[in-house]
Parts: structure tokens; sequence; C-alpha cells
């Protein structure tokens, strides 16, 4: 394990990441046109939206009867989740490297995702 | 509007931020905010949310791809992670503390300064310099693809990059956008990284700061799926085409344009703050 070959992974986790997330998002937006492409939409002023689109038990729940917005969310989730499976693997990467400074640095920003991710939720 | 037209207007403005974004190392947030608030009609908190969306599509979109390159610094990228993310969480928080025009003017100014210096141009041209102490004992030097060669750089200053970090991660959750270009002119100017690395090593560290944030925006309802979808999409199809192009650029039209991007958005974010429209 060498800083290029993490390097590769890592972008090669980003990549998959993104790609799934997007595909995700696309099918969620499909059935969302499907069903409202003659809606009519104004997104202003501000109005709080359900539990549905905006904790992780609802949207999963959401998700899962196939709603567009549950799988929306369901893909932006996902989206959210790369770059914190990023740090994540490079935490791992330099452990494997014997590269204990950077393994710490990475163990420090991944504690502070966690905790600002578990906070909110 | 119907929600078809609505979405594809959408998509294609998203497009155009993400292509800008990636190619500026800017992120597409900066440039979508204002188009969905001024152009189209959409309040201030659901174009955030849907611009933290995008900064994190866009980051992680290119990202992959400059990898591959060889362009971005892991290490220099992580170390300065540290001091975005806390900055992120103490942006959120101030946010509640401060009038968002106050510090739009403070941006501003920020913003106007970076395109002052991009215009100027680096002065010591292509000539690298050697790592300090810190830099150093840190191993933050790299080594960059010049004319099919590898080219090494040297990393110095790096508390006065932390400290600009820490601003740039507070700015991020503040304005739910990836402040590109703080991240840009911390490594650029203060730690005298070359333009390339900066600009691919920022958009690399962006998705990191936005995700610091993203738990808070998702939770307060900011990310609507029906604005946030055609932007993430847009905005990941736009930096995927950004990224070819940037791999092709010389250094010197990068500036024009990236100074070019900047002044524009100095101008915006100057003028709503005084008016006190944002």
């Amino acid at each position: 394990m060498d800083d290029k070959r993490l390097e590769t992974m890592i972008g090669q986790l980003l990549r998959a990441g993104v790609l799934l997330a997007a595909a995700v998002v696309f099918a969620g937006g499909a059935f969302y046109l499907v069903r409202h492409h003659a809606d009519q939409v104004h997104y202003k002023p501000f109005v709080e939206s359900g539990a549905d689109v905006r904790t992780l038990k609802g949207i999963v729940k959401s998700a899962m009867h196939l709603e567009s917005a549950g799988l929306i969310q369901l893909g932006l989730l996902l989206l959210i989740a790369t770059p914190v499976a990023r740090v994540a693997l490079a935490v791992v990467g330099f452990a494997l490297e014997r590269d204990r400074l950077y393994a710490l640095v990475s163990l420090i920003v991944l504690a502070i995702l966690v905790f600002s991710l578990m906070r909110a939720t | 509007m119907t929600a078809l037209t609505f979405t594809l207007v959408v998509l294609a403005v998203s497009a155009l931020a993400g292509f800008l974004g990636a190619l500026t190392g800017l992120g597409g947030g900066v440039v979508v905010v204002p188009l969905l608030v001024l152009a189209l009609g959409v309040d201030v908190k659901y174009a955030i949310g849907a611009s933290l969306v995008s900064v994190i599509a866009t980051s992680s979109g290119a990202a992959a791809a400059y990898v591959r390159e060889g362009y971005s610094n892991i290490r220099v990228g992580m170390l300065l992670e540290i001091a975005t993310t806390v900055g992120a969480i103490v942006g959120a928080v101030l946010a509640t503390h401060v009038t968002t025009h106050v510090i739009a003017i403070v941006f501003g100014l920020v913003l106007l300064q970076a395109a002052y210096q991009s215009f100027k141009g680096n002065t010591d041209g292509g000539a690298q310099v050697e790592s300090d102490a810190l830099g150093k004992k840190l191993r933050l030097g790299g080594t960059y693809p010049v004319e099919g060669k590898r080219q090494e750089y040297g990393v110095r200053n790096v508390p006065t990059g932390f400290g600009l970090m820490f601003g740039a991660g507070a700015l991020s959750g503040l304005l739910g956008i990836g402040s590109g270009a703080v991240k840009v002119i911390a490594m650029d100017r203060a730690m005298k990284i070359p333009f390339k690395v900066s600009t691919t090593t920022s958009n690399f560290m962006i998705g990191v700061t936005a995700a610091a944030s993203a738990g808070v925006y998702l939770s307060r309802g900011y990310i609507d799926p029906r604005v946030a979808m055609p932007v993430m999409l847009g905005v990941l199809g736009g930096a995927f085409i950004g990224t070819k192009v940037l791999v092709r650029a010389h250094v010197k039209t990068l500036r024009i344009v990236f100074g070019l991007v900047v002044l524009a958005l100095a101008v915006e974010m100057l003028v709503n703050g005084v008016m006190g429209k944002v």
C-alpha cells in the first residue's frame, strides 16, 4: 500500500458512491416527473417539510414505499455519506501504510464528521 | 411554472454551475444559489440546501478524475480538513447569531481580494519553493505532472493556511457553499502550493467540509427533493465536462476564468449585502 494506490482507491470509492447516489436520485426524479410533471410549483416562501424527507427513518420508510421524494432523499443521503466513507477509507489506508500521523489526522476528521451528523439527527 | 419546466431549467443552470465549479475549484454552490434565488425566485433556504448537495456532488464527482491524474495532495487535504470541518460547525452555530448580510459583505470583500490576486497572476511562475521546517516535518510536499514529468513542490506557512481554512469552513457552514475560493487562496497564496494542485485539492476537500453541515441542513428541511434532484444531476454532468477541460487548460487561462467568476460573485455579494437582500 502506497500513496498512489491509496489515492486511486479513494478516487474509485468516490466515483462509485456518486454514481450510485445519482442512479437513485435519477430513479426518484423519473417517478416524480411521471406523476407530477404538470403540477404548478413555487418555492417561496420556505415551508418546513415533513419528517419523511427530513429524518433518516422517514426517508428510508418513504423510499421503501417507492415514493419519489423518499427515493431522491435516499440518493442524497448516499451522496452525503460518500465523503464520510472517503475519510474512513483514508484512516484505514494510512494505518496500512503505517503512517501514524496521517492515520490520526484522518481519524480526527472522521470523528468531527460523525459528531456533526449525529448531533443533527 | 410547471414541475417539468422548473426541473429542466434548474437542470441546465446547474450543469453550467457544475462546469464552472469544477474548472475553478469554487464548487457549484456559489453559482447555483444566486441563480436559483434571483432567476427562479426560489427561497434562500431551499437554494442553500440544494447548493450544499451540489457542492458535495461537484467535489466527489470531479475528485475521482483529479486523483487519477495525480494533481490533488491527499495529506494537505486531510490535514486542512480538520480546520474546515470544525469551521463548518462553528459557522453553522454562528449563523443563528449573526445577520447574513453582514457576512455577505465580508465575504464579498474576501472575494474581491481573490479576484484581484487572480488577475495579477503568480509572479514566481513555474519555480517551486522548498518546504519550510513545519512543512517538512508534516511531509506535505509532493509532485504533480508538468509536461509528462513529475514536478516536485514544497509546502510553506502551514499555520496561516490552517487559519484561513478554518475561515473557509465557517463561511461554508454559514452560507451552504463549498468556499473553494478561500481554500484556493489558502493553499496557492499562503502555502505556496502550485495553482493546479491547489484547485484540485480544494475540490477534493469541499465535499468533506459540506458533509460536516449536511446533517443540520437536512434536519431543518433545507434540502427539498424537488429542488435538489435537478441541481445534483445537472451539477454532476457539468462537473464531468469541467474536469476534462481543466486537465488541458493553461494556468494563465485558469486564472482569468477564476478571476472573472470571483469578481462577478464579489459584486453580487456586496450589492446584495449592502441592500440587505441576503
